[in-house]
């Protein structure tokens, strides 16, 4: 039973093909309104979760399905101790396809192996976030009309951020792409992601602490939150925090056509002074999610038989 | 320093110098009735020195252990006092239940059922890494 735990669970044509059906829904949503119809989504949401639990029910209800959920997960069974492979054999009976996030890391994968539907990964812990690296390349795309040279730069937490590393490892697979790491010290990319990715693909990197210098070169700039609980003392914090909140006179040298883009949900790292400037695209990053999920769903739901 | 040959049984060779012991816990020798001997720091014309491990009965061996933690080992099936099989040892695809995961993180925390699996994921540098949490294995030698 084919589930996406990882996003290099899919190959870059699959990817393609997910692109490819993500824009016609955004061009022909009536095409779909119905294609999932009968069909249910199993929403085990093991941690809270706002913004990726909504899109995925909107995803399922813009493709004219239904969506079944557990309220909390201090409501259901896994509170009186059943595993996550029980749970998974048995919301299988109930559902068509399953979108999982937990706090720990592989459970989605346990759950893949183990359920009789597709799985989908939500997020497992500081593991994996597939969909949301779904949602960042359908914004690239869109914005950039491909995947190649690019100069892109990923700003603030690199080290913890695992939608920084799901998407350098995603956009290594494209040409002539370079990537500009603008952290902390604190907060580096970890050494194996530079080993086991970038050097291992001979993708040109800079890593930098300082975002106005790096400005004027990027195409993309990906901007994540500094959080003050990964310092180790409170002074460094307060001497870097400023350093990494995007502000209008910060781009004063950047490219007209840079795409500015952040996972959500933000505290303070974009001003929302930003939010009009049209280089903003993070809000419509998270419209783009739910068109890759249902993309998504779509696909899973095909290759299983049950469309 | 004499041992005895043994008639049925297993002879682990080659094994890298102070990796015996460890060897010897991993395939849980320790719990076997019969006749084991480790023999530490024996002079080996190819590798200076190495250990060797003897078992005289012919018990199933975990392959995979021996091939995570000294790949250069060798493994003589011995029957009736002569060697039968030579086995050449490689590191293997996936380790199972051989180490555990370490992350706290991991699902095999609370998961008290489930296998601990790890995947060779670099064979130069000898990585594994955990298949749930992808967490690189602490060398246990």
């Amino acid at each position: 039973m084919r589930s996406v735990i990882d996003v290099l669970d899919l190959s870059t044509t699959e990817l393609d093909e997910l692109i490819g059906v993500a824009n016609d829904i955004i061009d022909h949503p009536e095409n779909y309104r119905e294609v999932c119809k009968y069909k249910k989504l199993a929403t085990l949401f093991f941690e809270p979760s706002t913004r990726t639990r909504m899109s995925f029910e909107a995803a399922m209800y813009e493709l004219g399905g239904q969506v079944i959920s557990m309220s909390s997960a201090g409501a259901s069974s896994a509170a009186k101790g059943e595993s996550v492979a029980d749970t998974a054999k048995t919301v299988s009976c109930y559902a068509d396809i399953i979108a999982m996030r937990h706090p720990k890391e592989g459970a989605a994968l346990v759950a893949a192996r183990a359920a009789k539907i597709p799985v989908i990964n939500a997020g497992d812990g500081g593991h994996c976030h597939p969909t949301q690296t779904l949602a960042d390349l359908l914004t690239i795309y869109r914005e950039k009309g491909s995947f190649s040279n690019l100069t892109i730069g990923l700003c603030g937490d690199l080290k913890f951020g695992r939608t920084v590393h799901s998407l350098i490892n995603a956009m290594s697979r494209y040409d002539n792409n370079k990537f500009v790491l603008i952290s902390p010290e604190e907060l580096k990319v970890p050494s194996y992601v530079k080993r086991d990715v970038l050097k291992a693909k001979r993708i040109p990197y800079i890593q930098t602490t300082d975002l106005l210098g790096a400005m004027p070169d990027l195409d993309i700039l990906y901007m994540t939150r500094v959080q003050r609980e990964r310092f180790f003392n409170e002074e460094d914090y307060l001497r870097l925090k400023d350093s990494y909140i995007l502000t209008p006179e910060k781009l004063k040298n950047a490219k007209s056509d840079l795409s500015i883009m952040h996972p959500l949900p933000r505290v303070n790292e974009i001003s929302v002074a930003i939010d009009d400037d049209p280089r903003a695209c993070y809000f419509k990053q998270v419209l783009n999610g739910k068109y890759m999920r249902m993309a998504l769903i779509l696909k899973l739901l095909k290759e299983a038989d049950r469309l | 320093m004499n041992i005895d040959s043994i008639q049925n049984g297993i002879v682990i060779d080659h094994i890298t110098a102070g990796k015996g012991m460890k060897l010897y816990e991993l395939l849980n020798l320790d719990e076997l009735d019969c006749s084991v001997a480790i023999i530490k720091n024996v002079t080996s014309k190819k590798m200076g020195k190495k250990d060797i491990i003897k078992v005289d009965a012919d018990i199933p061996v975990n392959i995979d252990v021996i091939g995570y933690i000294d790949p250069g080992a060798t493994v003589n099936i011995i029957k009736n006092g002569i060697r039968a099989e030579k086995m050449n040892i490689q590191m293997p695809a996936i380790l199972t239940n051989v180490i555990k995961c370490k992350n706290p993180r991991c699902i095999t925390t609370t998961e008290q059922e489930l296998d601990h699996v790890f995947k060779l994921a670099d064979k130069e540098n000898k990585v594994y890494r955990c298949v749930y949490c992808e967490t690189k294995e602490e060398r246990v030698i």
